[in-house]
């Protein structure tokens, strides 16, 4: 079973530059999990040092919010897509 | 789940227009969902921009034409030449200028029927409900995080619409807080990410289209607001990827245990945002690394001199074809995994643009045992400055 993850502009220089990636997985869990596999750098970016997933870090599962689902053990179907959504401040001056 | 928008304000003290702004307006008082009604609602709106920069540009542009009463322009910041790439509001000639009033000229001379305010101030916990009273929406423009956070609270105290906007290179979010039963930027985001971990606009760079079109969806829904026509992003989070050209839309849920707008509040007053936000926003500036220094034109007498110097820059491919100093270019993203390609024995001063990203990686290199290290202080902008004027600035 496989999951499409969207991958955010900021963190896209920590996954090759790609926008998604395709990820086995059952739970949204499993679907982060193997993404940092793939991507190292990005998983200091998710996930804190004991491994939780950070609190900055929107996850949303199709349009719906992980918080509000199981969290990370959500599980998944195949053709799902979990996105990363991260806070993103730009608007002004942008200097 | 889309909520319906609810007319905003109290009984409009204007009850009719001009001849003047009748023949202004005419396209929309020949749309049947904005009329002579729906023209008069805007002409008795108040709203507030805060930041007058990329987002602000369009918002302002579009909220004056549209006959929007009285506008409000909240911008400390000076016009400078890298903003008019994108802050269409400002022309060369206002390079230099203060923005909030250099936009206020430009949009009184676009509608000299409306009321435009400058606020050449910086919004902070002190002023920000004092200035906030006496709008009806507060449309969030600025681009760091302690300010959305205050602007975002400011709105909960007050009990006024947030509509919210922002970007970063090629992707936008767009959605309207604060709105009753509707939720807000904390129940999004409860806390701010730690400095560093999230690429600062100088690394990020923007697209100058980007903020156009993102503000302009804010200026679309604050007109929404005022007339109470369709149906508003309160409770979506509109995402927008220019690059893959795409929109895509997610669920925004009030948060039942939000500290700001949840059942029981534990915020009721506003805080200090920039120890909320760990001091530093993108804006301002990350805590000095304790690093060695080396100023340009001590950089320079050694090269003068002839000593051997490794330069190292670590700055973007893209950033050395814009300019450098004929350093050997390893940028700091690749360092960890490309330390071995230095030579600890010899001297390497390590540069960037500002002096910021060299410092982080002076203190890698450090920590990876590396003695005889310095970083150019002030960067290459120090360098052009001091040193070779010739070396463009960006």
């Amino acid at each position: 079973m496989a999951v499409r993850v969207i991958i955010p502009t900021p963190l896209r220089v920590y996954a090759g530059k790609k926008d998604s990636a395709d990820v086995p997985a059952q739970t949204v869990g499993e679907a982060l999990g193997g993404l940092t596999t793939q991507y190292a750098e990005l998983r200091k970016h998710l996930f804190t040092d004991d491994g939780k997933l950070r609190s900055f870090v929107n996850v949303y599962l199709n349009d719906e919010d992980i918080r509000y689902m199981a969290k990370e053990a959500t599980p998944v179907k195949d053709g799902d897509v979990v996105s990363i959504v991260p806070s993103i401040a730009g608007g002004n001056s942008g200097k | 789940m889309a909520t319906k928008t609810q007319t905003l304000g109290v009984n409009a003290p204007a009850t009719s227009l001009s001849n003047e702004e009748i023949l202004r307006y005419s396209r929309h008082l020949i749309m049947p969902e904005v009329g002579m009604e729906g023209q008069l609602k805007l002409k008795n709106a108040k709203v507030l921009l805060i930041g007058t920069g990329g987002l602000g540009a369009p918002l302002g542009l579009y909220l004056a034409a549209a006959g929007v009463g009285k506008l409000g322009l909240v911008d400390f910041d000076v016009v400078d030449f890298t903003n008019l790439q994108r802050q269409v509001t400002f022309g060369t000639s206002d390079v230099g200028k203060h923005k909030s009033e250099a936009a206020r000229a430009r949009l009184s001379n676009l509608n000299p029927d409306i009321e435009v305010l400058s606020f050449e101030t910086q919004l902070t916990s002190a002023n920000a409900l004092e200035l906030f009273k006496d709008f009806d929406i507060i449309v969030d423009g600025t681009d760091n995080f302690p300010t959305r956070y205050l602007v975002n609270d400011a709105c909960i105290l007050l009990g006024k619409p947030n509509v919210y906007g922002s970007i970063f290179r090629f992707e936008g979010q767009a959605t309207v807080f604060g709105m009753p039963d509707g939720p807000c930027y904390r129940c999004l985001y409860p806390e701010p990410p730690p400095p560093g971990l999230v690429p600062s606009c100088a690394e990020g760079g923007v697209l100058g289209v980007l903020p156009g079109i993102v503000g302009s969806i804010q200026a679309m829904e604050t007109i929404k607001l005022i007339l109470g026509a369709g149906d508003s992003l309160a409770g979506r989070l509109l995402l927008f990827d220019a690059l893959g050209m795409k929109f895509r839309e997610l669920k925004l849920r009030k948060n039942p245990d939000c500290p700001m707008c949840g059942k029981n509040p534990t915020i009721h007053q506003l805080i200090d945002y920039y120890e909320f936000c760990g001091v530093r926003g993108e804006e301002a500036p990350a805590p000095d690394l304790q690093v060695p220094e080396m100023t340009p034109r001590e950089l320079k007498m050694h090269l003068d001199r002839g000593d051997d110097l490794y330069i190292l820059d670590v700055r973007e491919p893209h950033e050395y074809q814009i300019c450098n100093i004929k350093g050997h270019l390893l940028p700091l993203g690749e360092l960890p995994r490309r330390v071995h390609e230095l030579d600890s024995s010899r001297e390497i001063v390590a540069h960037c643009r500002s002096g910021k990203r060299s410092a982080e990686a002076v203190d890698f290199l450090r920590k990876a045992g590396f003695r005889k290290i310095h970083n150019l202080k002030g960067g290459i902008l120090a360098w052009s400055d001091e040193v070779d004027p010739s070396v463009p600035k960006y």
